[in-house]
């Protein structure tokens, strides 16, 4: 078994059981991070570049370890050390690293599209860290992994993603993987955080929170992006968090054994409280630890032994 | 100059009421007589048996990038495009650098048109001075020196009080306003049309409302004022409805529409391809229909392209970075013909009317038909065949065009400019 595609651009063109043998993957490669020596050979002699032309700490640190534990030698391309900001076009960037012969590129970017359009352009494997408001997958994916750790199964959960789906890559990756996958998702936030169209997308769309829990087994709260008061899309934050804040009195709404996720970094007493967050129905950072796991089961598929006949 | 005679075409001109078998002889650089089995003597002969006979094709909305982007396109190049795709008369939009606020660059254009130039080119001066929205241009400089219309195109005027003004002085001096309708702060930097397409891609959205609430300004400016106005590149369900009102109502509005409306709409946007982006932005289905509907209704007065070229990094880029517009002249006949008179929108000849006689009206020129005595513009098209578009054949300079690899019928095999053959397919 294999993957598709010489890419990980989006969860949309995955099939389910393209993204259940990601999952089986990565479970697999969870027991690595446990050893004393965290290291496999998979990617060794493999040059993965990790080309982030947007702020991020997390996605990156992630995917470096994951290169690393399966012995990639890593390259940081980032947007104040690349020639990006000499005028040079992306397309002039890309082959420029590819005349260096790469294997992988790891791309995140602030303009939608942007890894789909050097995939065209290249052989190399591109893997989508995260374009614009489009996708995200790898957070998708670890977020379904965690799901199915904690819940047995995806299929036939309940989902609620709150907060600002308009902006967020995370909501979009989400609701394309977990519908795949049998789950069902609520979307829950004002109209001014609801991109148009967003019910064709399949999902029920609330605006009242406590509603929006009713018989949820997974509660997915999403970053506020706390700049974005200033573009009239909620008044204050005090009336945002009145309205939309995940405290422990909030969720007593969602099933008894409901779990809370947040893709991170969190805006504690924002979007979530940090009884919450720290409280026993978190497994925010089973999510972080699965992040590694899930970009490295990504990293293997494309580039490993075994991935190696995809084309 | 020689004389020509066109023999035993379809001849389409409308204004004439002319649909039918027809020969064309042309003397003098005019018009001399249009009838079945005409007996002259003519220098040269053409046989246009099973081809259509049109006036050559009038555009109202085309940008030639000169002066000032000549990287984009030239007097030269742009129409040369235009003849290659049977358009004899283009206006020509003010968005160059310096900018058409000024008699001067009106002289420079049509000076320039007629050293270089492949067919007639009549400039639409600035409405405002720098094209930044604030102050007036000197609007009857503009006139006198030729300019036909006044925009502002690619920016809208959004100070209401400065349109109201322009509209008051422009009728002094019979001149259109044509505005490119788009509220900015609707807008809001979005880049393809708001609706789940771009939600799907993650793409900001452009609301069909900040083109429609412009439309409704402008026509509530139009009523007060009695100016003409012209809806430039129409593309929603309700502006259709609103220009609608504005005629039943007997203003002085009318609009356009460009090919890309009726044959694309926002699910076209592929793989983040920027020779899909272009503003106003391909819109939803329903607003297709609209736009259909419109023209089969005259509710849309005219068909212009809004051709607008640009270099190939500003289009193979990433989609939020790359330049608005597509280039339309070489296509614009075929995509009419192949969707909108193929599928029975509209008839043939009344295509025709939308492409030559109607926009002329528009701008008040004296083109479009194949009156006697009327200079010699014509155009010849092969309706049968079909071919594949390819932007590396174009004259423009620009490829950045959606409709690349379409098979389509309705190219251009000949195109004559005041008597002179201009151009040449095979």
């Amino acid at each position: 078994m294999s993957l598709k595609s010489k890419d990980l651009l989006t969860i949309e063109e995955l099939s389910s059981t393209e993204i259940q043998l990601i999952l089986d993957t990565a479970s697999s490669f969870k027991e690595v991070s446990t050893r004393s020596v965290k290291k496999v050979p998979a990617l060794r002699g493999r040059t993965v570049v990790l080309f982030f032309q947007e702020p991020s700490t997390r996605t990156r640190v992630s995917f470096e370890l994951a290169a690393k534990r399966l012995s990639a030698d890593i390259l940081n391309v980032q947007t104040a050390s690349s020639s990006l900001v000499k005028g040079e076009t992306l397309i002039d960037t890309l082959k420029t690293l590819e005349s260096m012969t790469i294997d992988a590129l790891v791309v995140r970017h602030k303009c939608s599209g942007v890894p789909l359009m050097l995939a065209n352009m290249t052989n190399a494997t591109v893997i989508n860290a995260g374009d614009g408001f489009h996708e995200h997958p790898t957070q998708g994916l670890l977020d379904m992994l965690t799901i199915k750790e904690q819940k047995g199964k995806i299929e036939g959960q309940t989902v609620t993603i709150i907060g600002d789906i308009t902006h967020s890559r995370v909501a979009r990756s989400n609701i394309h993987g977990l519908q795949k996958m049998g789950a069902k998702v609520r979307v829950c936030a004002p109209p001014t955080l609801l991109p148009a169209g967003i019910e064709k997308m399949g999902v029920e769309v609330y605006h009242d929170l406590d509603k929006a829990l009713k018989d949820t087994d997974v509660v997915y709260v999403l970053r506020l992006q706390l700049e974005r008061q200033k573009k009239n899309l909620f008044p204050t934050i005090r009336e945002y968090s009145q309205l939309y804040s995940v405290t422990s009195e909030r969720l007593k709404h969602a099933k008894k054994d409901a779990i809370v996720m947040h893709p991170g970094p969190m805006n504690r007493g924002v979007e979530i409280s940090s009884g919450v967050a720290d409280g026993p129905a978190s497994v925010i950072d089973e999510q972080v630890t699965n992040g590694v796991a899930v970009r490295m089961a990504v990293l293997y598929l494309l580039k490993g032994e075994k991935g190696e006949n995809n084309g | 100059m020689k004389s020509i005679l066109i023999q035993n075409g379809h001849v389409v001109d409308p204004a004439n009421q002319i649909d039918g078998e027809a020969d064309v002889f042309i003397q003098d650089g005019k018009i001399a007589k249009v009838g079945k089995g005409l007996k002259v003597k003519a220098d040269q002969t053409i046989n246009a048996k099973g081809k259509i006979v049109t006036p050559g094709l009038v555009d109202i909305h085309v940008h030639l990038r000169e002066p000032g982007f000549e990287y984009k396109e030239t007097i030269a190049t742009g129409t040369l495009a235009a003849v290659a795709g049977g358009v004899t008369s283009v206006a020509c939009m003010p968005n160059t650098n310096p900018p058409i606020d000024d008699q001067a660059i009106v002289h420079f254009i049509k000076s320039k048109a007629e050293k270089e130039g492949h067919c007639h080119v009549f400039p639409v001066g600035c409405i405002s001075k720098r094209r930044e929205g604030t102050e007036m241009s000197e609007v009857g400089e503009l006139k006198k020196a030729g300019a036909v219309g006044l925009s502002d195109d690619g920016a809208p005027i959004m100070n209401a009080e400065l349109m109201r003004r322009v509209m008051e002085y422009a009728k002094m001096h019979d001149l259109v306003v044509i505005d490119h309708c788009e509220d900015m702060d609707l807008s809001n930097q979005g880049v393809m049309n708001e609706g789940h397409a771009s939600t799907v891609l993650g793409l900001r959205g452009i609301p069909a409302a900040s083109e429609t609430v412009m439309v409704a300004r402008n026509i509530l400016l139009a009523e007060m004022t009695g100016a003409k106005f012209h809806v430039a590149h129409m593309s929603t369900a309700g502006s259709v409805e609103l220009v609608r009102q504005a005629k039943k109502k007997g203003l002085n509005v009318t609009a356009e529409t460009a090919p890309h409306y009726w044959s694309l709409s926002d699910k076209s946007i592929k793989n983040y391809n920027a020779n899909f982006k272009m503003n106003p932005p391909l819109r939803s289905d329903d607003d297709v229909a609209a736009i259909r509907k419109a023209l089969k209704e005259g509710i849309i007065d005219c068909i212009a392209t809004d051709h607008a070229p640009h270099s190939s990094t500003e289009k193979q880029c990433e989609f939020d970075e790359a330049a608005f517009g597509i280039v339309g002249l070489e296509t614009l006949f075929a995509v009419t013909y192949s969707h909108l008179v193929e599928p029975g929108v509209v008839s043939l000849s009344r295509a025709i009317e939308l492409l030559t006689t109607a926009p002329s009206k528009i701008v008040g020129i004296n083109k479009g038909t194949l009156s006697e005595g009327a200079e010699a513009d014509v155009a010849i098209f092969d309706i049968t065949t079909e071919k594949k578009v390819d932007v590396n054949n174009f004259k423009s300079k620009g490829r950045n065009s959606p409709f690349n690899g379409w098979n389509l019928k309705g190219w251009c095999e000949l195109t004559i400019v005041s008597g002179e053959i201009k151009y040449e397919g095979n």
